[in-house]
C-alpha cells in the first residue's frame, strides 16, 4: 500500500509526519519511505539509516551536431517547450527547458540532434531496522523535479522488494512535482495547519487530488494556533480529518534535534496508530 | 542604431513592460530612418514554457544593437541574446517609450542583463 504525504503549503509537517509514520510502522511491519521532495530532501536527517547503495539518475537531452545540420529548422518548430531555437545559422539547445520527448531528435531528417545523457540527480538507499529509505536528490542546477520523481518510483517498483507500507514524503505545492509524487499513491494524506494560509493551500491540494481521483485524509498540525476554519472546510467538503497534532514546545524541540516524536510522546503514538488504522481501512 | 523596447503598447507613449519574455509588444526604433515599428508578441500569453527564449528569438530576428527593458531577460533568453552582441539596458519598466529612450540617451539606464 502506497501512502503519499503531501500538502499545499510548505512547512506544515509533511516530513515530520512521514518519518514518524514510517519508522513507527516499521516497528511492526515492513515499510519503505521515499523522500521525493527532490529539490530539498530532508527526511534523512530524521531517519539516520545505513547507506546501502547509491544510484545516479540521468535524463536525455539533444545536442547539436553542427556539421550534419541542414538548418531546416524543423526541430525548432516542433519543440513545444522552446528548448530548441534556430538563430540565423546556428541551432541553440536550452537543455533546462527540454522535456525529453525526443521529437526533435527523431524528426531531424539528417540525425543532427542525437540525444545525450545529462546528470539528473542521485537516489540513495538506506536501511534503518525494518525500514527501507530511498532519498532522491536533484543535481544542483537542474530545474525539473518530475523526471527524477518518476525514475525514483520506477526504481522502487522494479528494484526493491515489496513492503506492507510505502510512504512518500512529497514536495510542497500543487505543481508537476507534487502531482508526480502523489499520482501512484493508493491514499494521500494532506498535512495542513489551522491558519488562513494553511486552509488556502489545503483547498488547492484537495482540488488537485480530486482531479487525480485520489482518496484523501487530512492531518491538522499545530492545533492551538489560528482558527477553526480548516475543520469547518473539511466538514463541509466531507473530508475526513484523520489526525491532529498539537502545537507544542516539546515537539518543536524534538524536531530541532531531528528526533522522533513517537519515541517520547504517547499521545502522538496514539495519533499514528489511528492514522495507520484508517489507512488499512482503505484497502 | 536600431533600438528594441519591451512595451505594452505600440507608440512613443506606450509603457515599457518590465517583463522581458512576456512583453505584449516589441517596438523597434531605427534612429537613422527615424522610424518606429511594432511587433505583436501577445501570443506569448498562450506559451506555458520558454516565453523568454521565444521573445529572445524574435529580438534576434529584428537584429537591434540595443535593447531597453525593465527587469531584464532571464538566463535562457540571455544566452540567446548573447549570440548577437546586444547592448542590454534595464530599469526602464513603467517609463513611457519616450522617457526610456531619453533616459538611455542620457546614460541613465543600467547596462547588462541580470546574469551578466
Amino acid at each position: 500500500m502506497r501512502i503519499a504525504i503531501a500538502s499545499g503549503k510548505g512547512g506544515t509537517g509533511k516530513t515530520t509526519l512521514a518519518v514518524n509514520l514510517a519508522l513507527y510502522a516499521a516497528q511492526t511491519s515492513n515499510a519503505l519511505l521515499m523522500d521525493l521532495d527532490v529539490e530539498e530532501p530532508n527526511s534523512s536527517l530524521f531517519v539516520k539509516g545505513d547507506l546501502i547503495s547509491e544510484t545516479p539518475a540521468y535524463r536525455m537531452a539533444p545536442v547539436w551536431d553542427k556539421p550534419a545540420c541542414l538548418l531546416c529548422g524543423e526541430c525548432a518548430s516542433i519543440c513545444m517547450f522552446n528548448a530548441i531555437l534556430k538563430l540565423g545559422d546556428m541551432i541553440m539547445v536550452l537543455p533546462e527547458l527540454c522535456h525529453t520527448c525526443h521529437a526533435c531528435s527523431e524528426l531531424c531528417p539528417v540525425g543532427a540532434l542525437p540525444m545525450q545523457q545529462r546528470p539528473l540527480g542521485i537516489m540513495r538507499l538506506f536501511r534503518k531496522d525494518a525500514l527501507l529509505f530511498l532519498e532522491s536528490k536533484l543535481e544542483i542546477g537542474v530545474e525539473q523535479a518530475a523526471p527524477l520523481i518518476k525514475q525514483s518510483l520506477d526504481y522502487v517498483n522494479n528494484e526493491l522488494p515489496a513492503t506492507d507500507y510505502q510512504f512518500i514524503d512529497c514536495p510542497p505545492g500543487t505543481s508537476c512535482s507534487m502531482i508526480h509524487a502523489t499520482k501512484t499513491a493508493d491514499y494521500v494524506i494532506l498535512v495542513t495547519e489551522p491558519t488562513p494560509f494553511g486552509l488556502h493551500d489545503l483547498r488547492l491540494a484537495v482540488e488537485t487530488m480530486r482531479q487525480l481521483d485520489k482518496p484523501i485524509g487530512v492531518v491538522v498540525n499545530r492545533i492551538g494556533i489560528g482558527n477553526e476554519d480548516v475543520f469547518t472546510y473539511c466538514r463541509e467538503e466531507g473530508i475526513e480529518v484523520i489526525g491532529t497534532i498539537i502545537n507544542s514546545r516539546e515537539f518543536a524541540e524534538l524536531y530541532s534535534r531531528a528526533e522522533l516524536m513517537f519515541t517520547y510522546n504517547e499521545v502522538f503514538r496514539h495519533t499514528l496508530d489511528e492514522i495507520l488504522r484508517r489507512i488499512r481501512g482503505i484497502r | 542604431m536600431k533600438i528594441a523596447f519591451t512595451a505594452s503598447g505600440t507608440d512613443w507613449d506606450a509603457i515599457i513592460d518590465p517583463r522581458f519574455g512576456r512583453t505584449d509588444y516589441i517596438l523597434l526604433y531605427d534612429e537613422e530612418k527615424d522610424e518606429l515599428v511594432s511587433v505583436d508578441n501577445r501570443q506569448i500569453m498562450q506559451v506555458a514554457h520558454g516565453a523568454g527564449p521565444q521573445t529572445a528569438q524574435k529580438i534576434f530576428e529584428l537584429m537591434p544593437q540595443v535593447l531597453i527593458t525593465g527587469n531584464g531577460p532571464g538566463g535562457n533568453a540571455e544566452a540567446i541574446l548573447r549570440q548577437m552582441h546586444l547592448q542590454i539596458h534595464t530599469g526602464a519598466g513603467g517609463m513611457t517609450l519616450r522617457e526610456a529612450y531619453n533616459a538611455y540617451k542620457n546614460n541613465q539606464l543600467p547596462m547588462g542583463g541580470k546574469n551578466a
